[in-house]
């Protein structure tokens, strides 16, 4: 696989003005946006795939992406310096090429000699994203935005704290095999329950461990793969995709899984009927039930009742999930949980999870982040995998 | 509904911008914007120059009623002072994150009518809390 030939530039546009006094950061990205549609003849909402470096405010590309109110199936936000959009242009060939998105766009944009000047007072640089004045003193939390998707769902759907609860509950059989996990307990519903309400309707134990530590992954061509020893665990696809406030237009009853599962099957060629174990990335019980839902594994509005009675528990349910304790028992080093998602699942197609949840016969396996807030702006990451020799 | 009030709500003055000093202004004379486009016709928040369902940089500030519905909450408990934090659908469309007072925390619910309620944060803005109306 080549980016030779695989990858057009279509539209280009460079800003007038020198001194951007009166404008804004994220407005001159969206100008230049703006610009570089023009040129190419093509719209905003052809747009799939944003690429973008630290002069944006906010996180990666995300909140840039709210701004413009972009609906993307690929974000880069690869910080080189000054070099980074040349490397995006490749990253963009890259995701061309491999048929993840068809129109990419790479903003730059900034006002050294305005910020100097302006009379307003505004941080300097990328700074305050553009939503902070509108967020920033309402006092969100962690917790409390996660609490908020979660009342949310409980109000559409009839999603209980007792079934939240479950996920917890199957977090914890499989962390008592784990001699590194934080919490090695196993919890009841009851326990969760009356555990104290941290921010409605969120109790302590449904909010996942805080700890230090960390992760790695190394991914190799298949070449240098059929020269190693270890058991080979084949990429079979994957989605990306951001999702936010977009405009007002608020719905905190699902996630960016929703678009970027759909992305990874049907790369990957399998459906969810397929996956033998899930990492699902669990900051809260209610990002795992909403996750669920979005990925397919069942009915929008039905995870409640997926989850509950265990049904998450290697060995016990139709959907052993995290069983390393996840996020929730385990482990979620500096407050990111994704790398030990995709830890936990080569682990399980390797056949290497403890044995008391090893998942029998582990030939496909999913992983998925969630990144940012549930209940405003988040990034979501699905990767399915395959048991398999190189 | 009872008459337990909440505890004092925090007032942190906003961050203004460019785009969004004129949303800012109104609230010290106590109006709530959110930013029309008059290419789609669509209203969306928080305000910004470029319209972000259509693109279009046609858009303008629309005064607002005040008025809207709790979309959802969560307060904030093992805190000395709990306070609610909530989005709020407006009459006008767009939903807002915002803080509810003058409230008894354990009685408020999605659905329940609010409306805008500014307190000056002594530099010029108010923040946009909500009570119930």
């Amino acid at each position: 696989m080549t980016i030779k030939g695989k990858a057009y530039i279509a539209g280009i546009y460079e800003h007038p003005t020198r001194e951007a006094t009166g404008k804004t950061v994220p407005q001159l990205h969206a100008e230049v946006a703006k610009g570089a549609l023009e040129d190419a003849g093509l719209t905003k909402d052809d747009i799939d795939a944003y690429y973008c470096a630290g002069d944006v405010p906010g996180m990666g590309g995300i909140n840039q992406a709210e701004y413009m109110g972009l609906k993307l199936r690929q974000i880069d936000s690869t910080e080189t310096g000054g070099s980074s959009y040349v490397l995006h242009v490749n990253h963009a060939a890259q995701a061309i090429a491999t048929g993840h998105c068809k129109v990419a766009l790479i903003t730059l944009a900034g006002r050294p000699r305005a910020d100097a000047k302006d009379k307003i007072r505004v941080r300097p640089g990328g700074g305050a994203p553009a939503e902070y004045g509108f967020e920033g003193p309402f006092r969100p939390t962690v917790t409390n935005m996660y609490g908020m998707a979660a009342m949310r769902h409980m109000h559409e759907f009839g999603t209980t704290s007792e079934q939240l609860a479950w996920v917890k509950v199957a977090a914890s059989h499989h962390a008592q095999y784990n001699e590194h996990a934080v919490l090695r307990d196993v919890v009841t519903v009851e326990d969760v329950l009356n555990s104290p309400i941290i921010a409605d309707p969120l109790h302590r134990l449904d909010c996942c461990v805080v700890s230090d530590g960390g992760g790695a992954i190394i991914v190799v061509a298949p070449e240098i793969a059929k020269q190693l020893k270890r058991p080979a665990v084949r990429v079979l696809g994957a989605g990306e995709a951001p999702k936010h406030l977009n405009g007002g237009k608020v719905d905190l009853t699902f996630s960016g899984a929703r678009w970027s599962g759909p992305d990874a099957f049907s790369e990957a060629g399998v459906t969810p009927a397929d996956i033998k174990y899930a990492s699902i990335y669990d900051s809260f019980t209610i990002t795992v039930v909403e996750t669920l839902e979005d990925l397919g594994f069942c009915a929008k509005g039905e995870g409640g009742k997926f989850v509950a009675d265990g049904n998450l528990i290697s060995g016990v349910g139709k959907l052993p999930f995290n069983t390393d304790g996840g996020g929730l028992c385990n482990n979620h080093p500096s407050d990111r949980g994704g790398i030990t998602k995709v830890i936990e699942a080569v682990r399980q197609l390797r056949g290497e999870a403890h044995p008391k949840v090893q998942v029998p016969n582990c030939d496909i396996a999913l992983a998925h982040g969630t990144g940012g807030l549930l209940g405003s702006r988040m990034g979501s990451g699905t990767l399915i995998m395959e048991r398999g020799d190189a | 509904m009872s008459e337990k009030p909440n505890s004092k709500p925090q007032v942190r003055a906003p961050r203004v911008n460019h785009e969004t000093k004129p949303f800012w202004d109104a609230t010290a004379e106590g109006k709530l914007l959110v930013k029309k486009c008059n290419d789609c016709g669509e209203n969306h928040f928080y305000p910004r120059t470029f319209c972000p369902f259509c693109f279009s940089d046609n858009t303008e500030f629309l005064e607002c009623s005040g008025k809207g519905v709790i979309y959802t909450y969560s307060v904030t408990r093992r805190t000395k002072e709990p306070w609610a934090i909530a989005y709020v659908t407006l009459e006008e469309g767009p939903t807002m994150m915002t803080n509810l007072i003058n409230c008894d925390f354990d009685n408020l619910s999605i659905g329940q009518a609010v409306e805008v309620a500014f307190i000056d944060t002594g530099e010029g803005t108010a923040l946009p809390f909500f009570q119930p109306a």
